[in-house]
């Protein structure tokens, strides 16, 4: 059931022969695959393929040390994360990184500060364009907020929020600065069945009503091979697999990873 | 202009070439002074490596030490009796500490139990000075001060035995981390508080003998500084210095609090005995701090420290 | 009962942003900002207005440029005092080198010096973090009141290390010098502080401060949702040194008049440290009350003994303030790390629901 009408379009970021050591552990060794316009994206594999480690190159945390990586057309030279995100790659993270001081609205307007034009001077005012810029910005993001339907947490601190929605205050962060790429660090790790669905239908409908392309890992197989048009499959830092869910679903190395059959 | 700051700059090295003997002398001060930091900043160390707390009030234990010692034996305590008193009352303190201040703050973010300790450094300060009154106190614990004689080189006997107990007390400290079972015990606590918990090592015990031990080298240090510039407020202030030997050395290195120690005191002899007096004097004051901050910049984990991994 | 917000329906985001969202709230502000512009000249003495409101007015401001650096930011400062000595001597050198130019452009000016020198200072904030960072400030602290402790020229080679304030005025009322009486220099100060205060609401309320505030809560996650590092924390470090080298500038002309550089040593920037803990780190509000108890402090050790019969000597009233801020200190960082001014909210919120407490 994959790509229902989904419009796939070129390649927007090319990951080509990427290689990423710490020390003496290679957490990754060249791997290669490629993100299009419009799809979903999966990245799976056992604990410590290095998964996160690879998003942590695209967004430009970790810097790979051989191999390089090309979006939307270039080649990206020792990114720093703030300038990947000006770029259009937004993020989630597996051990949430919500801004714990700050309530549910002020962490997703930080989305948008990438947004905000109007300069120091006026922010000391808050009066005039600037004023005009934050409930515009307000809006926007008051639109994310019913979308995720979290309109009743608005003013609560995160800190003191369940898990679940925690997650979600997350993505509606990533949402807010309206991403081309949007990465998900097992958007659904330590859900119950219900959160677990009503994520999968935020990401599908992020995917559908934005377009936005969106990668994510994610150990829930079931909703690994519904939701994603292709999956890359890494092991060892290596990738051991890519292709649609239901080729990688019956390739022989996968299943051996997946079921602990000894490398010979 | 340009004459002057070259001969700013390079004067005191035509200096220096022209009477070596005096530039040993200040080299050998500034040693002596080194081990005087370090002494103050194996404190830090210690509480650093165990607890991973950064101990801002190290400096408040070593005048709280001091003044108690000169307190007691004012009190008409023998100096063996004085000794096991200050030592009584720095296990109370590490007690309290952990009891008051560290168990609630569990879990807190680093820059919270910092600022904890900034106001376990106040009232340590406000407690004992009410208790022992705030005037100057004279200590002698009887090592002599006269100066010595090697190869035309003059060196002051009392700072050769301190840099002797500084030695013989780092050594012992060595020994205690590496071989005995409590040592074992502090390390596996500094590398990881839960998976220690989980083996069965008692860490409130641990973090109340790694104080107390903190409590001891501050005695130490308190003793040396004492006898050397009078009990008094300032000493606390003078153990702010171990901060830039810490940043030197790294957090979690006893050889790196040594070096780091030693660096930060001949520097800053050879940079006041030899450059300050063109711009002034008196540049002790920041010139450790200025040179940490430098090193930082290049070099942010210390001498000795273990490069930081950033994670996600 | 009276104090609530059933009733008040907010239609626009504008109205449910402002500052106090609450008719109660905004009512009492208004009040207060009355009694403190025309109520408390006319009643209060000199004594009153020169020991306790101009000092509480000039900490409060003080407390605010490192509430922003340290409470909102995130970055421990304990270079307080350096800043503030920076703005004194600032506002020194341009009062005396240009008498002409009017007083309020002085302070200004001065607060930007600061904020200059800060800006250098912040500098290593991008490599280092925490406690390193702390003793960083150290740095600054103690070389800048090396600085103009050593080199005459700050001071205008006068022998003694000591400045003191030139007669200015502001609209034909002397504000420094000692014509100047107590209640033109509270007004002075008061007008300040209020309007300083009201832009550092709105700068933490705003795009500015959720960014400082991003940095502070987790500063990877922010940088990753495209907040610059360094030019955040470096916009924090100079607005921060504007307010403290402001303070500075105020207390050497209007609260002491003369001032040397060990007025702003090391001890002056532990108590404005206190006063941010103890009031409540990240709260505007709480930079006030923090203030006010650390000024008041003293005082009531003073009167309170004396009053029960057991005077206490001035060395011991030092040493009680030592020992009361260090076990607030750790009494708020356990118990209430938001400070007197969560204490505050906390009161309100009950408020809200008096006299039907469920």
């Amino acid at each position: 059931m994959a790509n229902k009408g989904r419009v796939i379009g070129d390649t927007l970021l090319k990951v080509e022969n990427v290689s990423l050591g710490f020390g003496g552990v290679k957490a990754l060794t060249d791997v290669s695959f490629d993100i299009r316009k419009g799809e979903i994206r999966a990245i799976i594999g056992p604990n410590g393929a290095g998964k996160s480690s690879m998003l942590n190159c695209i967004n430009g945390f970790y810097h790979p040390s051989a191999g390089q990586i090309t979006y939307k057309g270039q080649v990206r030279k020792q990114m720093r994360p703030h300038e990947t995100a000006a770029g259009g790659i937004a993020r989630t993270f597996q051990n949430i990184a919500l801004f714990r001081g700050m309530s549910t609205l002020d962490n997703i307007m930080t989305g948008r500060l990438l947004k905000m034009k109007r300069g120091f001077w006026w922010h000391c005012l808050h009066w005039g364009p600037a004023l005009r810029e934050e409930i515009e910005h307000r809006e926007h993001v008051e639109r994310i907020i019913d979308f995720l339907e979290i309109q009743a947490i608005r003013k609560t601190p995160v800190g003191r929020l369940p898990y679940g929605l925690q997650k979600r205050v997350e993505l509606g962060r990533a949402l807010a600065a309206e991403p081309d790429l949007l990465l998900l660090d097992e958007p659904m790790a330590g859900m119950n069945l219900e959160e677990k669905e009503d994520m999968c239908r935020f990401i599908l409908d992020v995917n559908e009503e934005f377009g936005t392309t969106i990668a994510l890992i994610e150990h829930d197989m079931g909703v690994v091979m519904d939701i994603s048009d292709r999956v890359v499959v890494l092991e060892y830092g290596r990738k051991i697999a890519d292709g649609t869910p239901d080729e990688v679903k019956s390739d022989k190395r996968v299943i051996d990873a997946y079921l602990g059959v000894p490398h010979e | 202009m340009t004459g002057d700051i070259l001969g700013f700059l390079f004067g005191p090295l035509k200096e220096i070439w022209e009477f070596p003997i005096f530039f040993v002398e200040v080299v050998i001060g500034g040693l002596l002074t080194g081990v005087m930091y370090s002494l103050v900043a194996l404190g830090f160390v210690l509480i650093f490596k165990a607890s991973g707390v950064f101990n801002f009030a190290q400096g408040a234990m070593v005048l709280c030490a001091a003044l108690s010692f000169v307190g007691f034996q004012e009190l008409g305590a023998p100096i063996w009796l004085a000794l096991i008193l200050t030592l009584a009352t720095m296990l109370l303190m590490a007690m309290a500490i952990e009891r008051l201040v560290l168990r609630p703050l569990v879990n807190q973010p680093a820059i919270i139990l910092f600022m904890a300790t900034i106001g376990i450094t106040f009232f340590i300060d406000g407690l004992f000075q009410t208790i022992w009154g705030s005037d100057i106190k004279r200590m002698d614990v009887g090592i002599p001060k006269e100066p010595m004689e090697f190869g035309g080189v003059l060196v002051n006997t009392f700072d050769i035995v301190a840099a002797l107990v500084a030695g013989t007390l780092v050594a012992t400290l060595a020994f205690f981390f590496q071989s005995t079972r409590i040592g074992r015990a502090l390390r596996a606590v500094a590398d990881d508080h839960q998976a220690a918990q989980s083996v069965g090592i008692p860490l409130r015990t641990i973090w109340v003998i790694v104080w107390a031990v903190a409590g001891l080298v501050a005695l130490v240090a308190g003793i040396m500084w004492g006898s050397k510039l009078g009990v008094q407020f300032s000493l606390a202030l003078i153990a702010l210095k171990a901060l830039p030997v810490l940043i030197l050395g790294g957090f979690t290195s006893i050889p790196g609090a040594i070096i780091g120690g030693l660096i930060i005191g001949v520097g800053e002899k050879v940079a006041e005995v030899y450059w300050a007096p063109g711009i002034g004097g008196g540049i002790e004051d920041w010139f450790a701090y200025i040179l940490a901050l430098v090193f930082l910049m290049f070099r942010p984990q210390g001498l000795f420290g273990e490069k930081i991994i950033e994670r996600v | 009962m009276f104090y609530r917000e059933s009733g008040q329906f907010k239609s626009a985001y504008a109205a449910d942003q402002a500052m106090f969202p609450i008719l109660q709230d905004r009512i009492g502000m208004a009040v207060i900002l009355a009694v403190a512009f025309v109520g408390v000249p006319m009643v209060a003495n000199d004594y009153f207005l020169s020991t306790l409101l101009i000092p509480f007015l000039i900490f409060a401001l003080a407390a605010i440029g490192l509430n922003i650096l340290t409470g909102y930011c995130g970055q421990l400062s304990l270079g307080t005092g350096g800043f503030m000595a920076c703005g004194a001597f600032a506002a020194y050198k341009l009062a005396t080198a240009l008498p002409e130019m009017n007083i309020v452009v002085v302070f200004l000016l001065s607060g930007f010096v600061s904020a200059a020198v800060g800006v250098v200072f912040g500098v290593p904030s991008l490599r280092i973090k925490g406690f390193y960072l702390a003793v960083a400030t150290l740095a600054a602290q103690f070389f800048l009141i090396w600085l103009f402790t050593k080199v005459p020229w700050f001071v205008n080679y006068s022998a003694s290390g000591v400045i003191s304030a030139p007669p200015r005025d502001v609209f034909g009322f002397y504000v420094t010098g000692i014509e100047a009486t107590a209640e033109a220099k509270y007004i002075f100060c008061l007008s300040f502080v209020a309007v300083l205060a009201l832009v550092a609401k709105n700068l933490v309320r705003g795009r500015v401060g959720r960014a400082w505030m991003a940095i502070r809560d987790m500063d990877i996650a922010a940088e990753i949702i495209g907040i610059k590092p360094l030019q955040t924390k470096l916009l924090a470090f100079a607005v921060s040194s504007f307010y403290c080298g402001v303070a500075g500038a105020l207390w050497a002309f209007i609260y002491t008049s003369s001032v040397e550089a060990l007025a702003f040593d090391i001890n002056r920037s532990f108590q404005i440290l206190f006063m941010i803990i103890i009031g409540g780190l990240g709260s505007i509000l709480g930079s006030f009350l923090g203030a006010a108890f650390i000024v008041l402090l003293p005082i009531f050790l003073n009167v309170v003994p004396t009053a029960i019969g057991v005077p206490l000597s001035t060395a011991m009233i030092a040493h009680m303030e030592f020992m009361i801020f260090g076990a607030l200190i750790i009494f708020f960082l356990i118990v209430e790390p938001h400070g007197l001014a969560r204490l505050w909210q906390l009161g309100k919120e009950k408020l809200r629901l008096w006299p039907f407490p469920h």
